[in-house]
């Protein structure tokens, strides 16, 4: 008999408090109190000024208005109440569609036709209520139990439904795609560069920190050498590196043309490339190191006695049982760089982190935006990927 | 056969094997056995240089195991452990190919050859030649461990502790289908344990260690009757020790001609079986069962059992 059966067959005699789901009555009041306290959205009359708040019966159209309401009131009983994890992730889904739908409405709504200095943004209900529901889809999702592809594929139908909304032209009003469509050009290139950034400096510490946490696992006299050194330019703040580095850089691209001529210079993308780097070279050569250390040590005995050489070994033993553990190192990296990189665009290195700081100098929370959210869903798609990956080389071993 | 002539090993100051000499003939179990630190197991990883000898060599059938690379020697060598040190990413099939995959077998022969120790085992090919190590049961995984250690039909096969693991029950049934493997094969064992039963059980000869010096090399039966003083008196002295001797014999080497009542205990059971049938039924002889009338009495175990 499933526990869910046996919980069923014995709800009748529960008294009501213990029907309830803990984190269903969160969510549940955190729905209650925006839809009765937040503006939904934001409008104000041009680019920077303040804005003033709109609630949903003054966001939307009484009827659209009204659906919304009976929706998300909906969606917070259904948390509340113990129902089975497949209803609660439809109901989230369900949720953040309707969110998004309503909140492209808004523009057409408020703004007179012909004004196009007024902006409409999103604002702190429409960010909670994403939240509320993104919450309850991850929670879902954990007691589903699903496994690495079907994660995946979540990923994969959220993400083309996020790209058929921002292609159907319905969010077309909103501020932060009317930033969007100022800077077309720039945003594709600032998201190549964002994403070259990120993965580039990832590779170069994989190519570097495999090797050198390999030599590590096997030399402690390197080990007690190089992980205090790594984990102390990790605790080197980020604008502080990229200080550190702007002068022997613009030496070396003084000195030397050739390293000039390779683009290499006191600020840009070099130095911003060579600080990803160094802090992606802590998780990476750490957890390799712990990825060998708990190979079982009759494995590697065996293996020895069976005749294997150390390159056999190697390959064929300890790298594949240490990677689940190289993966999370690398998960890691990946995760922290996709973040790391807006600073960068600080010294001209480029990617979102340009929207975001062009953003606060012009004091246009919608340009920030702009830089931000890409950055969070791509670390977030960074994340759900990895874990998959992981779980793959950790449940079928080959 | 194995040669170990004049074999030192010293760790730093420490001398882990001290000048042991000793040959262990083609087709036999030779055990080593003594308390931990005695230096049995590097004397065991010795034989195929897991550990290199300070001084002294060894040599397997005649060659002088120097002249070999370290690797190439081991591959020639079965091996194995306690724990049975299986790949737990590679499935049982993939386990026991080891060796000739690394020897370079083409691939018919690799799978012939799977498919040959999984039945010898007693492990149905079908079933657990694509299992995971972690899908097996404590003796299925040993068991496993050992057809691994003779996939590439090593003459030698050199075992530290295989049975360490394995609960009483599965370990008796585990020794007795190693010596039927032996027997089968015809090849040389060297075994590592300290429990003295399981070296009276198994070996043709023992040889016991203290530290670091070989103090007996013997048959079981020798070091019963007649242990060296000292260090091997204490380990076979004990209160069972009459126990273990008529374990060494049969019914059938101390039945006489005469009938008795009763059910009858088979001439191949020990003697440490037929004392102990007679002391549970209370009587003083058992029938034996074959054709011609015999019987075993309590005086002829009598007879077996103490110094002679």
């Amino acid at each position: 008999m499933t526990e869910r059966a046996g919980a069923a067959r014995g709800l009748a005699a529960l008294p009501a408090a213990r029907r309830l789901d803990k984190l269903g009555i969160a969510i549940a009041g955190l729905i209650a109190v925006t839809l009765w306290l937040l503006p939904f959205a934001t409008f104000k009359a041009n680019r920077i000024v303040s804005g003033k708040g709109l609630g949903l019966a003054q966001a939307l159209e009484p009827a659209a208005a009204a659906a919304g309401l009976a929706v998300f009131t909906g969606i917070a009983l259904l948390a509340v109440l113990r129902t089975a994890p497949a209803w609660r992730l439809a109901a989230a889904a369900i949720g953040l569609a309707v969110l998004c739908f309503l909140v492209g409405l808004v523009p057409a709504h408020v703004v007179p036709a012909g004004n196009t200095l007024a902006r409409i943004a999103p604002a702190a209900g429409f960010w909670t209520l994403f939240f509320a529901f993104a919450i309850l889809m991850a929670d879902s999702i954990a007691r589903l139990a699903l496994g690495p592809v079907a994660r995946v594929a979540i990923l994969g139908l959220g993400a083309a439904a996020a790209l058929a909304l921002l292609a159907s032209g319905a969010w077309g009003g909103l501020s932060i795609m009317r930033e969007f469509a100022n800077n077309a050009d720039g945003f594709w290139r600032e998201a190549g560069r964002h994403v070259a950034l990120a993965l580039g400096s990832l590779a170069g510490a994989v190519a570097v920190g495999l090797p050198l946490g390999i030599l590590c696992h096997r030399s402690a006299a390197l080990r007690q050498i190089t992980l205090p050194v790594l984990n102390i330019v990790q605790t080197i703040p980020s604008i502080a590196m990229y200080g550190l580095m702007m002068v022997p850089l613009g030496l070396l691209a003084a000195k030397v043309p050739l390293a000039a001529s390779l683009g290499i210079r006191g600020i840009g993308a070099a130095p911003a490339l060579i600080a990803l780097f160094l802090y992606s070279l802590l998780p990476v050569v750490a957890n390799v190191v712990v990825g060998l250390a708990q190979v079982p040590a009759t494995v590697i005995e065996a293996a020895r006695g069976m005749g294997m050489t150390a390159r056999q070994r190697l390959f064929l033993a300890e790298l594949p049982l240490a990677l689940p553990l190289i993966l999370t190192g690398i998960r890691i990296v990946l995760v922290q760089n996709m973040g790391l990189v807006t600073i960068a665009a600080l010294i001209g290195g480029g990617g979102f982190g340009t929207f975001v700081f062009q953003g606060l100098g012009q004091s246009a929370t919608d340009l920030v935006l702009l830089g931000a959210v890409p950055t969070i869903a791509l670390a977030f798609a960074a994340a759900i990927l990895l874990d998959a990956a992981i779980d793959l080389t950790r449940g079928c071993p080959a | 056969m194995i040669d170990v002539e004049g074999v030192t090993r010293r760790f730093g100051a420490v001398t882990a094997v001290d000048d042991v000499s000793l040959t262990v003939e083609r087709g036999t179990i030779a055990v080593l056995v003594g308390t931990s630190g005695s230096g049995k197991s590097t004397l065991l990883r010795m034989i195929n240089r897991l550990i290199e000898p300070s001084t002294g060599t060894i040599r397997v059938d005649g060659r002088d195991t120097a002249t070999l690379p370290g690797e190439a020697l081991r591959r020639g060598i079965g091996y194995a452990i306690q724990g049975h040190g299986l790949f737990p990413h590679w499935t049982v099939a993939r386990n026991i190919a080891t060796v000739p995959m690394l020897q370079g077998w083409d691939k018919p022969r690799i799978d012939r050859r799977v498919e040959d120790l999984l039945v010898l085992f007693d492990l149905d090919p079908a079933i657990f030649a694509a299992k995971f190590p972690h899908q097996l049961s404590g003796g299925q995984q040993q068991r496993v461990g050992v057809a691994r250690a003779l996939a590439a039909e090593p003459a030698v096969l050199l075992m530290d502790e295989p049975f360490g693991a394995l609960d009483p029950i599965i370990r008796a049934k585990a020794q007795e289908d190693l010596i039927a493997i032996q027997r089968r094969l015809g090849i040389t064992i060297v075994l590592v344990t300290h429990d003295m039963e399981e070296a009276i059980q198994l070996g043709d000869r023992i040889a016991v260690m203290d530290g670091g010096r070989l103090q007996q090399y013997a048959t079981p039966a020798e070091i019963l009757a007649h242990p060296a003083p000292g260090f091997v008196e204490r380990l076979v002295g004990g209160s069972d020790r009459p126990f273990r001797l008529l374990s060494l014999a049969r019914v059938e080497d101390a039945a006489e001609t005469g009938t008795a009542q009763g059910d009858a205990i088979a001439p191949t059971a020990s003697l440490r079986d037929a004392l102990a049938a007679l002391l549970w039924r209370g009587t003083d002889s058992l029938p034996v069962a074959g054709t011609a009338p015999r019987h075993i009495t309590l005086k002829a175990i009598l007879g077996q059992a103490g110094r002679r």
